[in-house]
């Protein structure tokens, strides 16, 4: 059933959000370290290993995938609520700190991408569509 | 014209499913007419979604886009950090585990550096607009991270309320560049596989910007960047009102 997907990966979901959390109140901070980011190697180890003991349906995975299909559109919604009013008329100073951060971070992306050496680019995909 | 608009708002969540959903149609159209397909439909879409930010803003005075107008209110809910992060941990599924540990230590190393850049870049550009005491410094060297980390900073170290708007404006700006240029800049910076994927989300850090940015340059690269990024604002946060500060400060003191 297209639930059980669902609900696996609302599990890692919040069980990802929870680690996140307390690490962060272990370090003593208001914020959640890396919770999404726990998530989503739990949703790797839990599909992989259903996968891997033949436990996970076409209509399993389907739900899943479907949130992976709404990926761009959500991100559209998220783009659309930003406080872009406020970046605007933010001032000289923060459209400066801003663009600044940026071209330094950006710069630094081929060089620590080289250690342990160059990967190849993914293979092309042919107009893929959202 | 009463009732429909009632009805909308009312269901605000299925009407923004609509929005958005024009939104793309509009922008993969756009993309191939105007374009023929150079320019990504979903690049156009986040810029699409931008603009309307900027004007619901503009128009409402308040700070979450265009989901301040009644009409809208459902984006706030689509769009909103549940099932954006819903949304980006699904994408990690059939994320092939050893593409993560083979970029491993070039993922750590560019959330240090990217959380360490961003604190030097923003303090000296603060400085160089005359701020000279170390709170002020540091909090906006946190909003060049991102636009939590510097409010947390500030709040932490006690910064003027100033400061600190100052800084969550410096990380607005920083993500909302990271949503439209990324797909630009990927050409140029080697940002077109996992590894390097995972080192762009360290060193820019914001989930928003790195979501956005991703998602326009190349779907398949989101659950790497999102990987790393997701450590980034924990780690300003902690390193921030600490570390950092102590080492601006010293600096200062001499």
């Amino acid at each position: 059933m297209i639930i059980y997907g669902v609900a696996i990966l609302a599990f890692c979901h919040l069980a990802g959000l929870i680690v996140g959390r307390l690490l962060g109140a272990a370090m003593g901070i208001d914020a959640n370290i890396g919770g999404v980011g726990f998530a989503m190697l739990l949703l790797i180890f839990i599909t992989g290993w259903l996968r891997a003991h033949g436990q996970l349906p076409e209509q399993s995975k389907n739900g899943i995938l479907f949130w992976s299909a709404m990926y761009i559109p959500i991100v559209i919604a998220m783009a659309s609520i930003q406080n872009v009013a406020a970046a605007v008329s933010g001032g000289v100073v923060a459209v400066v700190t801003g663009i600044a951060a940026n071209i330094a971070c950006l710069l630094l992306v081929p060089v620590l991408s080289r250690i342990g050496g160059v990967e190849p680019p993914l293979p092309a995909t042919e107009g893929e569509k959202v | 014209m009463e009732i429909a608009h009632d009805i909308l708002v009312k269901n605000g969540l299925v009407f923004a499913f609509l929005f958005v959903g024009l939104i793309l149609w509009l922008s993969y159209r756009a993309s191939d007419l105007l374009s023929r397909g150079r320019i990504h439909g979903s690049a156009i879409a986040i810029i699409v979604g931008l603009v309307f930010a900027w004007a619901g803003g503009a128009a409402t005075g308040g700070s979450k886009g265009l989901s301040d107008v009644t009409l809208f209110s459902g984006l706030a809910i689509m769009g909103g950090a549940m099932l954006r992060d819903f949304a980006i941990v699904s994408t990690a599924f059939g994320v092939d585990l050893k593409e993560i540990k083979r970029a491993g230590i070039s993922g750590v190393l560019a959330l240090i550096f990217g959380v360490v850049v961003s604190f030097v870049v923003g303090a000296l550009v603060a400085l160089a607009f005359g701020y000279t005491d170390p709170v002020s410094l540091t909090t906006i060297g946190g909003g060049a991270a991102t636009y939590i980390v510097g409010p947390v900073t500030g709040t932490a170290l006690g910064a003027s309320s100033e400061v600190v708007a100052l800084s969550v404006a410096a990380g607005l700006v920083k993500s909302v560049l990271v949503m439209v240029g990324t797909p630009w800049v990927a050409p140029l910076i080697g940002l077109n596989n996992p590894k390097s994927a995972m080192v762009f989300g360290g060193l820019m850090g914001t989930t928003s910007g790195v979501a956005g940015g991703l998602a326009a340059t190349d779907k398949r690269l989101v659950p790497y960047g999102a990987m790393t990024a997701t450590f980034y604002t924990g780690l300003g946060c902690l390193l921030g009102p600490s570390l950092i500060y102590l080492v601006i400060k010293t600096m200062f003191a001499i």
